[in-house]
């Protein structure tokens, strides 16, 4: 069946097609037909943002939380622009959203018209595929093969450029089922490499499965089985700071978060392992340190979607490309059909070894005086929330690793964070996206005060959509993580890293209408969090913590990991030397 | 799932070597690139390169197949092995990417590049460059009284070689088309 209409009204027609259910934007001259078309329908809601970084992490944010793909409509020129950094920050780490942009009419392209820049020249680099639609009739098909593309292989953001006069002319509608596509990443494993990292896994003397982001992009059967996995060899378990969730945080065989802030044990394991068994994590140099100590005696195994991510960093034994889901279904099926074995008596020995590594205790910390410490926030903001199904966004800096650190996850798309990019601003729009994504759900966003200032005019948005976001910031009056690295390595000349002039956070709550909570003492935290939690609207809480709080463990930059630092009384006067210095 | 249809023959890209041996040494590949002929095409190859840090010795593209909509790209590109094996995954998760064959490692193949050379002089110098362009079969496509442009087809040593005797004899200007391959036998 085919249908002649405007433009435009593909758009929102092949939105509606496509299962969207809502779109984050902002208007202008470029994309005012399709803002008609929204005007005149009633299947899709469109949440007004205030800034376009905004509405690309508010769909992100939705994205990562729904597992759909998460849409935004901006206009041209300055609107395409201020995506950039979502789209990049989509890229890095494969979050599967559809980006529309307004461009000017097809005649005035080329010509510097008003609001007219190189859309799709400008993200070409930071989007998985991109099209400007140049024929009106061309629209409908290149909107559905954006969202296959969005969403399939390994996940990622695309931008679809729409000049304004293809918005206006009227064309003919085609249906997704009529669109042709080539695009058909390989998703099944190749079954000798699974038989062989079955086989691995049975003679494995220290085995240590390392998850990443891909388990969680794979979608809910991917963390269902890798559960059942881990419950059927009792093997040790780790994952990056992208996987959070992806097994539980209460599971037995959990080792916590590895890498730059990782656990203590997580990263040992990681050094001494006789087997890594890689899902779905691309061996970011926040986990790998030092490359050339990296888990020097292990055999390594690696699952992944991207070809591109095999042998990339890191030389891998038994390479598996495909999807995780499907891979762990092999890989279980092969597993047990030749019956189950691992070796029993050593990966007990291992786990004997990882229960010393625990009783280091490298999370602990004291809260003894009046100030309140970023950690016991965190553990208390834990302890009370944790029986609610629970959705955390982050910004960037000390308070994400910490969140990473202390708080639980035991399921995935419960954990938005900003992980290949680290974008300050990431976490209070991305609450917004969330929370559109699940109504009733407590949305929190752990945030820096600097980082949450970065996106802060979202506040209206959040009020004009009664989106009860709670931004919990933990206020260090500092760029904490700038700090701390300063400390380290710049012989503590605090270069810039003060927060001056820093809002008073209640009034400015007040100011947009939402609620503002201040707390510094920590015999007032318990109550004020509760207040917060009880608050049927956007809250502020301005949480003051103690500005000189370092976030440990830390692998130093240039060591490999069984030269963490691990706490307060470490000695960090010469953690990072010149070699490491030059890494970020 | 996608409601999408996937055409028939489409590839995923999975035509690499996953578990090679890798040695620190530079190696030349040529790599020839089957892609959609789209606009922007060239310049996500290019920018990848760019932006990646990839080295490109010889570029060339043109549109091979009208109604398919298809372009080859020939790129000569040099780096270890494991580069080698990344430019060509990276290449691969290009959407717009068909397929990336590695004609240095996928059997024999033939590579010719054309070139155009400017040389001007007199008296002996003159004599003795004709005299070399036949040697080399280059053939003259312009002359003045004191100046040739030869047509030269070859590998790109050949024209590397032709170049360096050309240049004491008044080599002015060269003009290279870049590698075209293609794999010898009858399987494309
Ligand atoms: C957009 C952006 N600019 C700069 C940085 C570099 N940066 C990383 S953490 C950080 C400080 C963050 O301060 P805050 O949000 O208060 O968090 P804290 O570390 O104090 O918890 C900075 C400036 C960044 N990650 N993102
Ligand atoms: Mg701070």
């Amino acid at each position: 069946m085919t249908k002649a209409m405007t433009g435009a009204k593909m758009v929102v027609q092949a939105l509606i097609d496509q299962g969207v259910d809502t779109v984050f934007g902002y208007p202008g001259g470029a994309v005012l037909p399709i803002y008609d078309e929204i005007f005149q329908q009633n299947s899709i809601k469109h949440v007004l943002v205030r800034h376009e970084q905004g509405a690309v992490h508010a769909a992100e944010g939705y994205a990562r939380s729904t597992g759909k793909p998460g849409v935004a409509l901006v206009t041209s020129g300055p609107g395409a622009t201020n995506a950039v950094t979502g789209l990049t920050d989509a890229l890095m780490d494969s979050i599967p959203i559809v980006v529309l942009t307004g461009q000017v009419p097809t005649f005035m392209i080329g010509s510097d018209a008003f609001q007219e820049c190189d859309t799709v020249g400008i993200t070409r680099p930071c989007t998985k595929h991109n099209w400007l639609v140049k024929e009106t009739d061309k629209l409908a098909p290149t909107l559905h093969e954006a969202f296959h593309i969005a969403t399939s292989g390994r996940p990622g953001p695309v931008v679809i450029d729409i000049p304004k006069d293809v918005q206006f002319a009227t064309g003919t509608y085609t249906e997704a089922r009529q669109v042709e596509t080539h695009y058909n990443p390989q998703v099944k494993g190749d079954m000798e490499m699974i038989t062989e990292l079955a086989a691995a896994m049975e003679k494995a003397k220290r085995p240590l499965f390392y998850t990443g982001g891909g388990v969680i992009n794979s979608g809910p059967a991917a963390s269902q089985l890798l559960r059942e996995l881990i419950a059927a060899t009792g093997f040790p378990i780790t994952s990056t700071l992208m996987g959070l969730g992806c097994y539980p945080a209460s599971g037995d065989n959990w080792l916590g978060m590895l890498g730059m802030h990782g656990l203590y044990e997580a990263n040992m394991a990681m050094h001494d392992c006789d087997l890594m068994i890689n899902i779905g994590a691309r061996f970011d140099d926040r986990i790998t340190g030092r490359l050339d100590a990296f888990s020097p005696g292990s055999t390594k195994a690696h699952i992944d979607i991207d070809a591109s991510s095999i042998n990339k960093v890191i030389k891998v034994d038994i390479p598996i490309l495909g999807d995780v889901a499907h891979v762990l279904e092999d890989l279980l099926n092969v597993w047990k059909s030749r019956g189950r074995k691992t070796d029993k008596e050593n990966v007990q020995k291992w786990w004997h070894q990882i229960n010393d590594w625990k009783k280091v205790d490298c999370l602990a910390f004291k809260q003894e005086t009046k100030v309140i410490k970023p950690q016991y926030a965190l553990a208390r903001l834990e302890e009370l929330t944790k029986k609610h199904d629970r959705y955390i966004t982050t910004e960037v800096g000390q308070h994400q690793m910490w969140a990473a650190q202390y708080l639980g996850f035991e399921d995935p798309n419960r954990w938005m964070t900003s992980g290949g990019l680290g974008t300050m601003g990431y976490g209070f729009p991305a609450s917004i996206g969330v929370q559109m994504g699940h109504p009733d759900a407590l949305v929190i966003n752990v945030a820096g005060e600097a980082s949450w200032l970065m996106n802060m005019q979202e506040l209206g948005t959040a009020m004009q959509y009664n989106l009860p976001v709670k931004q919990f910031i933990l206020n260090n009056e500092r760029l904490g993580m700038v700090r701390q690295w300063q400390e380290l390595l710049h012989g503590e000349r605090y270069s810039s890293s003060w927060s001056e002039s820093l809002p008073d956070f209640v009034k400015l709550a007040e100011a947009f209408g939402a609620k503002g909570i201040i707390c510094d003492n920590p015999d007032d935290l318990d109550d004020a969090i509760m207040e917060m939690l009880h608050h049927d609207g956007p809250v502020l809480f301005d949480c003051l913590v103690e500005k000189h709080e370092n976030c440990f463990p830390m692998i130093p930059s240039g060591k490999p990991h069984n030269e963490m630092i691990l706490g307060e009384n470490a000695d960090t006067a010469n953690a990072i030397q010149a070699g490491g210095a030059v890494m970020v | 799932m996608s409601p999408l249809k996937i055409k028939k023959g489409a590839t995923s890209h999975s035509a690499y070597d996953l578990r090679p041996t890798f040695s620190d040494k530079e190696e030349r590949h040529t790599l020839a690139v089957l892609v959609e002929n789209e606009p922007g095409v060239l310049s996500r190859v290019i920018g990848l390169f760019a932006g990646r840090g990839y080295n490109i010795d010889s570029l060339t593209v043109a549109e091979v197949d009208h109604l398919g909509h298809r372009s080859r790209i020939t790129i000569v590109t040099s780096g270890t092995p494991q580069i080698i094996v990344q430019i060509k995954a990276q290449l691969g998760r290009i959407v717009d990417v068909h397929k990336v064959n590695d004609l240095t490692v996928e059997g024999p193949s033939v590579e010719r590049e054309l070139a155009l050379f400017k040389v001007t002089g007199t008296g002996n110098d003159r004599i003795e460059a004709i005299r070399l362009a036949d040697i080399f079969r280059a053939s003259v496509v312009d002359s003045t009284l004191e100046s040739f442009v030869f047509e030269i087809t070859g590998t790109p040593e050949k024209i590397d070689a032709f170049a360096e005797l050309m240049r004491p004899l008044g080599l002015e200007e060269i003009a290279r088309t870049g590698v075209a391959a293609l794999s010898r036998g009858a399987v494309a």
